[in-house]
C-alpha cells in the first residue's frame, strides 16, 4: 500500500516536473524576442526585452498607463496609439475600440505584445504619473465591510491630484496571490493635505487586493501606488450639482466636498447616498458638518431595506427611487455618480428621465 | 481487430460523437466558454476550431500516457490529475509556438487557447475514451468527433444569438438565460439524430 502511494506520487511529480521543464525550456527559446526598441512620442526611445505586454514593459520603465482591471482586458482604459509594429488587432481588443479608434491605430496596451520595434504615442499628461511609496498610517472601520485607509507618503512625499481622481494600489505577492496586481481606488481624503492620501475600500469576498488590505495590511506597513488617473472631477460651471453614490462610492465625492469647502465653491449641491441597511451607513456626522459649513449643500442618506430592529427616520427606498421622488426635475443640474456599475446605470437612467442630458452626467464605475 | 475495421469503427464513433452523443448537447460539458463566447460567429468559430485541435491532440497524448504509463503501473485512478496536467502543458506549449510563428493564426485561434485549458469538455473526452476502452485509432476518431460536435454546437448557437440581437427578450432572460434555453432546445433537436446511427 505504502509503496503504491509512493510510486503514484513519484510518477505524478515526475510527469509534472518533466512537463514544467519542457515549458520552461520552450519559453526560454520561443518567447525570446530579443531586445526591442520602443519610440515614445517621436522623441524618447527605450530599449526593452521583448515578449512581455506593452503595458508591463512601460510600467517597468516607470511610465504608468491607467489599467484599472490590471491587464485582464476588461476595463478598456489602457488605450494607446501604436503607430508601428503592433501587429493585428486581437479579438480581445475589439469590444473596446470603435471604428475611428481602430483606423487611427489605437490599441489596448495590455493585449499588445512587444515582439519587435514599436512606435507609440502617449498622452503628455501620463508622463506626470508617478510611483509613490507610502506607509499605512491608520485603518478605521466604517461599516462591517468598509474601511478607511490612511497612508503617509514617503517617496515622493507630496502628491498633487484633482479631486475625484483615483490611484492604483499595488498588491504585493502574498499568500492568496502569486503575482503583483494593481487595483484602482478613488482618493477620498482632503486634497489640501498633500502628504497623505486616504482611501475608502469595500471588502470584496475573495478579492485579491481587498483581502490583502483587510486581512494582511497593518499600520506601519510599506505600500506602493501609482497615479493619479482619471477624468472624474468637478467642472467649473455654476450649474447645481447632484451627487449620487453608494458604499465605497463615497470616496471621490467626499474628496470633492473637501475641495468645495477649501476653495469656497458656492454651488448648490445635493448628495444622495444609498445603503441597504442602517448598519451600512457611515460618515453621516461628517456629511452633516459639510452641510453646516458649505453655503448650499444638502446630504440625503437613503436606506433601502432597514432591518425591523433598526431605527431609521431618514429617507427609505433605493437611492434611485429617492432621487426620483425628491429631485423631480434635474434639467439644469450636473450629475456626478459613483459606485457599482449597477448603481451608476440605474441612476443615469433616472436622471435622464428627470430631464438631464447624458453629456451632463459624469461617473466612475467601480468595476 | 484489423486496421480497416478499426478505422470504420473510428468513423462511426466520430459521427456518433458529432450528432447523437454530442459532448455539449447531450453531456453538457464545456458550457462556460460555450455561453461566454457564443455572442459572435467569428469568435465562436475561432474557439470551436481551437477546441477541435486541442481535443484531438490531447486525446492522443492522454491515450498514450494512459496506455504506457498509468496502466503498466496500475495507476489508472491517477488519470484525472495526469490528464489535466498534460492538457494544461500542451495548451500552453501550443500557444507559445503559435504566438511565435504565426501572428495571423494567433489572432484567429491562439488567443482562445488559454480559455480552453480549463474546458471540461476536453478533459471529459479524454476520460470517456479510456472508460470506453477505445483503441488508439478509435480514440482519435472520438476526439475529432467530440471536437467537431462542440464546434458545430457553438457556431450554431452564435448564429442564433446574432439573429436574436434585435429581438425583444424579457429582461430576466437576457444573456445566459436565453442561451441556456436555446441550448436545451438544440439538445432536443439533436436527440432526433438517435437511430440514425447505432454506434459509439
Ligand atoms: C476608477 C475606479 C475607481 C475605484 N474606486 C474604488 C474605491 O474608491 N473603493 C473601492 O472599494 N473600490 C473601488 N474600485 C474597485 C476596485 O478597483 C476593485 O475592483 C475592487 O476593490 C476589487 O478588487 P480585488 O482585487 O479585491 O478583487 P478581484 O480579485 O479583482 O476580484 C474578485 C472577484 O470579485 C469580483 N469583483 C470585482 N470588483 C468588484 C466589486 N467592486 N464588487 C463586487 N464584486 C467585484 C470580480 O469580478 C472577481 O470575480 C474602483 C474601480 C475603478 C475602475
Ligand atoms: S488594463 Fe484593463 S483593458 Fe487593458
Amino acid at each position: 500500500m505504502a509503496q503504491e502511494i509512493l510510486v503514484a506520487v513519484l510518477i505524478v511529480s515526475l510527469t509534472s516536473a518533466a512537463l514544467a521543464t519542457l515549458l520552461a525550456v520552450s519559453e526560454r527559446f520561443l518567447s525570446d524576442y530579443g531586445q526591442c526598441r520602443v519610440l515614445l512620442n517621436d522623441e524618447k526611445e527605450i530599449t526593452v526585452q521583448g515578449g512581455k505586454t506593452l503595458l508591463s514593459v512601460l510600467s517597468d520603465n516607470k511610465i504608468f498607463i491607467p489599467s484599472a482591471c490590471g491587464g485582464r482586458g476588461t476595463c478598456g482604459l489602457c488605450k494607446l496609439k501604436v503607430q508601428e509594429g503592433a501587429g493585428l488587432l486581437l479579438p480581445t481588443e475589439e469590444p473596446y475600440l470603435n471604428q475611428q479608434e481602430r483606423d487611427s491605430g489605437v490599441r489596448l496596451s495590455c493585449q499588445v505584445k512587444v515582439r519587435n520595434d514599436l512606435k507609440i504615442q502617449i498622452p503628455e499628461e501620463l508622463f506626470n504619473i508617478r510611483e509613490f511609496t507610502c506607509k499605512c498610517a491608520e485603518i478605521t472601520d466604517l461599516t462591517h465591510d468598509i474601511k478607511q485607509f490612511r497612508f503617509e507618503l514617503v517617496e515622493p512625499d507630496k502628491i498633487d491630484y484633482i479631486p475625484g481622481q483615483y490611484i492604483q494600489l499595488l498588491t504585493p505577492v502574498y499568500e492568496k496571490s502569486s503575482e503583483e496586481v494593481y487595483r484602482a481606488y478613488s482618493v477620498s481624503g482632503d486634497p489640501a493635505d498633500k502628504n497623505h492620501i486616504e482611501l475608502i475600500i469595500r471588502y470584496v469576498p475573495g478579492g485579491i487586493c481587498t483581502t490583502y488590505c483587510f486581512k494582511y495590511l497593518k499600520v506601519g506597513d510599506e505600500v506602493r501606488f501609482n497615479g493619479p488617473y482619471g477624468q472624474f472631477r468637478l467642472t467649473d460651471t455654476d450649474s447645481p450639482v447632484v451627487f449620487i453614490a453608494g458604499g465605497s462610492g463615497m470616496a471621490p465625492i467626499k474628496c470633492i466636498l473637501h475641495h468645495m469647502k477649501n476653495n469656497g465653491i458656492k454651488r448648490t449641491a445635493v448628495y444622495y447616498f444609498g445603503a441597504k441597511k442602517v448598519k451600512d451607513m457611515f460618515m453621516q456626522d461628517l456629511m452633516k458638518k459639510f452641510q453646516d459649513e458649505l453655503p448650499d449643500f444638502k446630504f440625503i442618506p437613503a436606506v433601502s431595506s432597514p432591518d425591523p430592529d433598526e431605527k431609521w427616520d431618514g429617507q427609505k427606498g433605493l437611492v434611485t427611487e429617492v432621487v426620483k421622488r425628491d429631485l423631480k426635475n434635474a434639467a439644469q443640474h450636473e450629475a456626478y455618480l459613483c459606485g457599482s456599475p449597477g448603481l451608476v446605470d440605474a441612476a443615469e437612467k433616472v436622471l435622464v428621465e428627470l430631464g438631464l442630458t447624458e453629456d451632463k452626467i459624469f461617473y466612475d464605475k467601480f468595476a | 481487430m484489423n486496421i480497416s475495421a478499426e478505422i470504420w469503427q473510428a468513423f462511426v464513433v466520430c459521427v456518433a460523437a458529432i450528432f447523437t452523443q454530442n459532448i455539449l448537447l447531450s453531456y453538457f460539458l464545456g458550457l462556460c466558454p460555450f455561453i461566454g463566447v457564443s455572442r459572435e460567429i467569428k469568435a465562436a468559430f475561432g474557439l470551436g476550431a481551437a477546441v477541435i485541435f486541442v481535443m484531438v491532440s490531447t486525446c492522443m497524448l492522454n491515450w498514450l500516457a494512459y496506455r504506457y504509463v498509468l496502466l503498466p503501473l496500475n495507476l489508472h485512478f491517477f488519470r484525472f490529475i495526469l490528464f489535466i496536467v498534460i492538457i494544461a502543458a500542451f495548451v500552453q506549449f501550443v500557444e507559445m509556438v503559435i504566438d511565435r510563428f504565426s501572428p495571423r493564426l494567433y489572432q484567429t485561434l491562439g488567443v482562445f487557447l488559454p480559455l480552453i485549458t480549463v474546458n471540461c469538455a476536453i478533459l471529459g473526452a479524454s476520460l470517456f475514451m479510456v472508460i470506453r476502452n477505445y483503441t488508439f485509432i478509435v480514440a482519435v476518431g472520438y476526439g475529432l468527433g467530440s471536437g467537431i460536435g462542440w464546434f458545430v454546437a457553438i457556431v450554431a448557437m452564435a448564429g442564433i444569438r446574432q439573429k436574436l440581437k434585435n429581438d425583444r427578450i424579457p429582461p430576466g432572460l437576457q444573456g445566459a438565460g436565453i442561451t441556456l434555453i436555446i441550448t436545451g432546445l438544440m439538445a432536443l433537436a439533436f436527440i432526433g439524430f438517435t437511430g440514425v446511427l447505432q454506434g459509439g
